[in-house]
């Protein structure tokens, strides 16, 4: 048995926290020192007790903000893996659709979020869609790569085993391109809760379903600055929780082979 | 087509006593050559008999044409002239009438996300074999190879010289008539090799194997085989047999014996001349 501060778990763990207390110490009482008031920047403090406070409305804007993202980021995930096997199987088909798919990733989601929302009366479907156009390149783009990068070797012994185009799908791509794909997810799911939150910025507060982001707008509107961070705290902490995720499943995934999952054991 | 009759390969040497000579040929090569498409002229038309049961090494210097005709006996690409037969017949009826044929790659080309057990299998799932079915003959290649502890890991966590003998064992699970391999032991360790070679000769005794072996090593050659192909390049060609007629199976009392030390330098002497420049053609 180690001591606990030469656990490699224990300093990932505390180290990060350690900081995370230190700034939020440094901030506190910086904010007091200075009696900077609440509206121009509130301490940590206010922020906590708004959170408190305002709960039950904050936590309501925070299950729409996830329902959307957790839509749009499952809508990306099979459209992005749908298109990735098209594009290998053909490269007429790459060829002809990549250019669009770029297209689609380099157009801001601010720019097209309006469009968007005036054609989908839904204002929640809406959103939805405007997230999923931001989230859906990486896992287009990683599937894509990953199914490709076949290692030659074992292609060749596929095909000298008179391996079928499916069962080499299945048994070869597929697998091989998982790495790729999680690498994908990672950056996708970050992606769709930025593209839930900028949408519903771009739509406003003419929805009925409000977010965070309206909570942000509102809570501008009427100077409630504390009421804003802890808005944007839970943005934060989904974020946050989504990329947890994301690295969990990966882990439990790739453990067993993959080297970017390896520990520092072998 | 300039016909030459099977079985009467145009190098060889009169004196044939290899182990399987008088049973029939596995491959005949008759005048096969291969031209790249650039240009490059990988082998000269070339006449040879792999007769059944024999272990047939293939050595010469680098741009010889040894993977190149190994590659042509495993159909992985075609003669530009000429043709091969496979047991009297065309490829396409390998694998039909139960004769069937294994590749070892210089590395283990193995599947790092399955297990031992599982990458030995693939042959035999690509082939759509039931999964019970296969379980016997998976655990018994494995064996054969002395893996039998570590059927449950992953790749990664097995050393060079374990993933080859998982490429082997990959080999074996079909039951192949005939084992080509192409420079298999060649990134591995001097002890690894040795030890994988003895093996390897055990198995291809036991189970009368037909064995194509490419390498680079001399000892090897020597110790493995019971023909060795010295071939030379520009173009790639035949350039001397040798014939080992040696006690089966070999062990590590004829690798410490004078006669091998006798047959390594024969050979090595005509690999150095194997690998001079042609007076009219260029160095490679």
């Amino acid at each position: 048995m180690k001591p606990l501060l030469q656990s490699e778990a224990f300093v990932r763990i505390a180290a990060p926290l350690a900081v995370g207390v230190v700034l939020i110490g440094v901030w506190e009482v910086g904010c007091r020192l200075a009696s900077i008031p609440v509206y121009l920047f509130p301490k940590p403090s206010d922020i906590f007790n708004s959170l408190a406070h305002n709960g039950p409305s904050l936590l309501r804007a925070l299950m729409v903000t996830l329902r959307v993202t957790l839509q749009a980021f499952a809508a990306a995930v099979v459209l992005g893996t749908l298109v990735a096997f098209m594009f290998v199987q053909s490269r007429a088909i790459e060829v002809s659709l990549f250019p669009y798919a770029v297209l689609l990733q380099v157009t801001p989601v601010v720019a097209i979020a309006p469009l968007i929302i005036i054609l989908v009366k839904n204002t929640q479907l809406s959103l939805t869609i405007c997230a999923t156009l931001v989230a859906l390149f990486p896992i287009i783009s990683n599937t894509t790569l990953g199914l490709r990068s076949v290692d030659p070797g074992l292609a060749n012994y596929f095909r000298m085993n008179r391996a079928g185009r499916l069962k080499t799908l299945m048994k070869l791509r597929i697998p091989g391109a998982l790495p790729y794909f999680f690498g994908g997810l990672r950056i996708s799911s970050g992606l769709a809760l930025i593209g839930a939150v900028v949408a519903e910025f771009v739509a406003g507060t003419g929805g009925r379903s409000s977010g965070l982001a309206y909570e942000i707008l509102d809570a501008g509107f009427t100077l409630d600055i504390p009421r804003m961070f802890a808005a944007l705290f839970l943005i934060t902490l989904t974020g946050v929780g989504l990329f947890g995720a994301m690295v969990l499943l990966s882990r439990l995934a790739l453990s067993n082979w993959h080297e970017s999952e390896i520990g520092a054991e072998t | 087509m300039n016909a030459l009759l099977p079985g009467e390969p145009l190098n060889e040497s009169p004196d044939r006593m290899t182990a399987g000579n008088d049973r029939p040929p596995a491959v005949e090569i008759l005048s096969a050559e291969k031209v790249f498409a650039n240009g490059t002229r990988a082998l000269a038309p070339i006449d040879l008999s792999i007769a059944d049961g024999e272990f047939l090494t293939l050595i010469g210097p680098s741009g010889c044409g040894k993977s190149t005709l190994l590659k042509l006996i495993a159909n992985l690409i075609e003669p530009s002239d000429g043709r091969l037969l496979w047991w009297h017949g065309d490829f396409g009826q390998v694998g039909q009438d139960g004769r069937r044929f294994a590749f070892v790659f210089q590395e283990p080309t193995l599947m790092p996300w399955a297990r031992v057990d599982a990458n030995v299998r693939l042959p035999l799932e690509l082939a759509n074999f039931a999964k019970a079915k296969a379980a016997p003959v998976v655990a018994e290649a494995i064996e054969r190879v002395g893996l039998s502890k570590f059927a449950r890991h992953f790749p990664r966590q097995l050393s060079g010289g374990m993933k080859m003998r998982v490429s082997i064992a990959r080999a074996l699970v079909t039951n192949p008539n005939l084992l080509l391999m192409d420079e298999p032991f060649g990134a591995l360790d001097e002890f690894t090799r040795n030890k994988l070679d003895a093996d390897l000769v055990r198995l291809w005794w036991e189970r009368k194997l037909t064995t194509v072996f490419v390498t680079h090593s001399i000892y090897e050659a020597v110790f493995l085989s019971t023909r060795i192909i010295v071939m030379a390049a520009n173009p790639g060609r035949i350039f001397r047999t040798m014939t080992i007629d040696e006690p089966q199976p070999r062990d590590e009392e004829f690798r410490s014996s004078a006669k091998f030390a006798a047959y390594c330098r024969e050979l090595s002497t005509w690999l150095a001349e194997a690998s001079l420049p042609l007076p009219s053609g260029g160095a490679s």
